[in-house]
């Protein structure tokens, strides 16, 4: 299993990290990327971390997909510090022999990293104004139903 | 023994800095307790701490419940819920 984790303020290239796992030899790749909404005078975004815990949470995460899933590969590139509207904050990428894991592994990573590692977004608007954002119930729910289907997965 | 305390996002804002070290008296037990020991300060503490159901924590770098007992925590952040990805 190729992982590879990163937190950082940098941009990153999407589509090399597809080719990277592309070249994994297996027979799927899923892949999600987030982008910073714009509308209503969005700036930026700005994403505070834990610098003693973010990444760590992020490598546990990967961890939990892999113990779940038969994965050749997982990418998750995590971005903190100002993200522009229309920048990239967040990648998953997952190779894996058949799409299904690779699918649903993408999918629990995403889920996870949104509320379960330690980030805090800041909407910045063009007026000066800031706003911290809440964290919504759906997000919260979406994850923990990966926790009572914890037995699945693994084929 | 003195907790290292870390303060993230508004708490941090609200209470004008991002952490600090505190002894608390023996009578507060668990991450609850601190809160509200913290929240009795007033002014930016009150604030950002009065309301426990809108906060979470983590002892020692790892997410927990706020009925965390103190014994033996080095480390202890106060943060609203995350909002990643």
């Amino acid at each position: 299993m190729s992982a590879r984790v990163i937190l950082g303020e940098a941009d990153f290239d999407a589509g090399a990290e597809l080719a990277r796992l592309e070249a994994l030899g297996g027979g799927g790749v899923a892949s999600f990327t987030g982008v910073v909404r714009g509308g209503d005078g969005l700036e930026a975004l700005r994403l505070e971390i834990y610098p003693g815990m973010t990444l760590r949470a992020l490598e546990d995460i990967v961890a939990e997909a892999e113990r779940r899933w038969a994965l050749l590969g997982v990418t998750l590139i995590h971005r903190h510090g100002p993200v522009p509207a229309g920048g990239r904050i967040v990648f998953v990428g997952v190779a894996s022999r058949h799409r299904r894991a690779a699918l649903e592994a993408c999918a629990f990573l995403i889920d996870w990293a949104k509320s379960r590692a330690p980030f805090w977004k800041q909407e910045m608007f063009a007026d000066g104004r800031s706003r911290w954002v809440e964290a919504r119930a759906a997000d919260e729910d979406a994850a923990a139903a990966w926790d009572a289907s914890a037995e699945h997965g693994c084929p | 023994m003195a907790i290292e305390l870390l303060y993230f996002a508004w708490v941090r804002e609200a209470i004008g800095r991002d952490g600090e070290a505190v002894e608390p008296p023996a009578d507060v037990a668990d991450v609850a307790g601190l809160i509200g020991w913290l929240a009795a300060r007033g002014g930016g503490y009150a604030e950002a701490l009065a309301s426990a159901a809108r906060l979470r924590c983590a002892v020692d770098q790892r997410f927990a419940p706020l009925d965390t007992p103190l014994a033996g925590a080095r480390e202890i952040a106060i943060f609203p819920p995350v909002t990643g990805g």
